[in-house]
């Protein structure tokens, strides 16, 4: 039971991989690839490590130091990307649109 | 069975993410991209410890994975700095 569990959960993770390849591509903004980049592979690789403790048990101290790894250093290099992109002035897909960072910014 | 199954969807959603990769117009995108593939061979490595039954490979995985992270926040830093 727990190993079908298991299985489950790594096709969901595997399936939110599919999402964030397809997005990757039909995205027509750096920001926004790099939004869908970095959120569904983290909810993806969390499932595929939740649906590995499922099905080997033993493995479980090396699996979450894996999954905390991963939780700590995925957004910390997707923010690391769009902050060197921005202060590398990328244009917007909308050009009208608000941007305060900019402003403060040039303020200083 | 089933990791073989889960294995061919995933190297689907890898070699639609390589097209980005080899394709982007910019640096941008194709840091994006590295990122996503490295997290997504993360996986792989992940799936085929299962297949395999090696708890070995866990150990490449978490390797693997700080090396991404330094890749990635390595060329961060070259776009918006340069060398």
């Amino acid at each position: 039971m727990l190993t079908f569990f298991g299985f489950s959960f790594i096709t969901l993770g595997v399936l939110a991989f599919v999402v964030s390849a397809i997005g990757l591509i039909r995205m027509p903004d750096i920001y926004t690839r790099m939004h869908i980049g970095a959120k569904s592979t983290t909810i993806g690789i969390l499932l595929v490590i939740v649906g590995a403790i499922c099905i080997e048990p033993s493995w479980s101290f090396k699996l979450i130091a894996l999954g905390m790894f991963i939780l700590m250093t995925n957004p910390l290099s997707s923010s690391v990307i769009a902050r060197a992109s921005h202060n590398n002035n990328t244009p917007h897909l909308n050009p009208k649109n608000r941007d305060e960072y900019r402003q403060k910014r040039e303020e200083i | 069975m089933f990791h073989i199954i889960n294995i061919t969807i995933l190297l689907i959603a890898l070699f639609l993410a390589l097209y980005r990769f080899l394709r982007g117009p910019t640096l941008t995108d194709r840091v994006i991209a590295f990122d996503t593939l490295s997290i997504m061979s993360l996986a792989l490595i992940v799936i085929l410890a299962l297949y395999f039954e090696r708890m070995l490979y866990l150990d490449i995985a978490l390797v693997f994975g700080l090396i991404g992270f330094l890749g990635t926040t390595l060329f961060g830093r070259y776009i918006e700095k340069g060398i």
